[in-house]
């Protein structure tokens, strides 16, 4: 499945400063596994040592948190949007 | 020198005076003077008896953060200096505390509120802000915080005599705030016998400004700064200052030390402060601690000073708390045992 994924700025550079970029998968997982082929390091940024979503990182499908569906397993389709958004704003 | 507070923790009368006026003629009269919790459940065994780590518990300010001192400073300024005059509306970027800050002093001085912050802060923190009357407005949460200081100057731009901005990233007040309270709060607070002082670095004002206090009292007062270890990261409230808009009150000179701090880490810290101190902090505070941690380890004696900029009470809601319930006591032991002094300490 080929999906856009809107990647926030403390990530962009992995993907060459691209705001968004193309993946295939079709899961939530998957297209991670893709975008660490794609942009290398990006995966560890994502995801903590037993290959959870990190906490601090929200993965939204067609507007929705992932966390709330099926989390790395929720199901992809051709031309879904995938936003990753960082959980706080930082700064004060 | 061994550090000569009582043994007992329980500071003497002379420092007994820094505790909140009992009576105040408005609000803005209770900001400051805030406490000192000596941190001695969760580091216990783990030091040499020398080393005492002490956390300011900023939380306790009217409007619940560390914000509170130099938003009433840099409002107090504006107003000697003209710049802040009626008819004006106050605005800037925040991702919260200093947002809650700002809008509870206009309040009080009956000045209009606005406040630029990115989408994705704390629910909670947007609702207080809206509860003293302020009103938000939202920038694209992709950008982080640098997306709300772009969003700012925009705003500002688009009708420059309709605003002041107390722009606390680059005034010199919000520093000067710290260098006139908490820093002299500090020094009283530990009878003259602080050896390192420790904090985030948000805006810097709170590390540089009290640091400078501590410094022009005793050169050799180490002044720490924490920040994230990453670009992307969830402590909220702290700048990685390699990837960042870097602040023009800051001046790494002036540091000592800058400590790194993970996200994990420091979200776990938090549970273990309340779970062991019975202190509920934001993620802040646990980063601080955790760098109060790494340097209390390396100490043959020592008093170590931390800002704890908040209470927990805003991030409720937040991914902070995601997957705590996993977090069992028993694993304290397993987190702090990286903490054990190390066998080559120095003073």
């Amino acid at each position: 499945m080929a999906v856009r994924v809107r990647v926030p700025t403390p990530l962009r550079r992995f993907t060459g400063g691209e705001g968004e970029v193309p993946a295939d998968g079709a899961s939530i997982r998957q297209v991670i596994e893709d975008l660490e082929k794609r942009h290398a390091g990006i995966r560890e940024r994502l995801l903590d040592d037993k290959g959870e979503i990190r906490r601090f990182v929200n993965i939204y499908l067609n507007g929705d948190d992932v966390r709330f569906l099926e989390s790395l397993n929720s199901k992809v389709k051709d031309g879904d949007d995938i936003s990753i958004v960082p959980a706080i704003a930082g700064g004060r | 020198m061994a550090p000569t507070l009582a043994k007992n923790g329980v500071l003497d009368s002379e420092h007994k005076q820094t505790v909140p006026a009992a009576r105040a003629g408005n609000v803005l009269e209770l900001i400051g003077n805030t406490p000192l919790l000596e941190i001695r459940r969760l580091t216990r065994g783990l030091f040499r008896p020398g080393v005492r780590i002490f956390a300011k518990l900023e939380g306790f300010n009217p409007g619940g953060s560390v914000k509170d001192r130099p938003a009433r400073k840099m409002l107090e300024v504006g107003l000697k200096t003209g710049d802040l005059h009626a008819g004006k509306t106050i605005i800037d970027s925040t991702s919260g505390n200093t947002g809650i800050a700002l809008a509870m002093v206009g309040a009080v001085l009956g000045y209009p509120v606005e406040l630029v912050m990115a989408a994705n802060v704390s629910r909670e923190r947007k609702k207080i802000i809206e509860a003293f009357g302020a009103r938000p407005i939202y920038s694209d949460p992709m950008k982080s915080s640098d997306g709300a200081i772009e969003k700012c100057r925009e705003i500002i731009a688009e009708n420059p005599d309709r605003y002041f901005k107390p722009d606390q990233y680059n005034n010199e007040a919000n520093s000067l705030a710290h260098f006139e309270t908490t820093g002299p709060e500090i020094w009283r607070q530990t009878a003259g016998q602080v050896t390192h002082f420790i904090a985030g670095i948000g805006t810097s004002g709170t590390v540089m400004g009290a640091g400078r206090f501590l410094k022009s009292k005793n050169k050799n007062i180490q002044v720490i700064a924490v920040e994230p270890d990453d670009e992307l990261h969830g402590l909220e409230g702290l700048k990685h200052m390699a990837s960042a808009i870097v602040p023009g009150i800051y001046h790494e000179e002036q540091l000592d030390l800058k400590i790194p701090i993970g996200t994990e880490e420091a979200y776990e810290m938090v549970y273990a402060l309340g779970q062991t101190e019975g202190v509920l902090v934001g993620q802040s505070s646990g980063a601080a601690m955790i760098a109060a941690l790494k340097i209390a380890r390396d100490l043959r004696e020592g008093c170590i000073v931390a800002i704890f900029p908040d209470f927990g009470d805003k991030y409720l809601s937040t991914n902070l708390w995601i997957g705590w319930q996993e977090w069992r006591r028993e694993r304290l032991a397993q987190v702090l045992s990286k903490w054990n002094a190390s066998t080559n300490a120095t003073t």
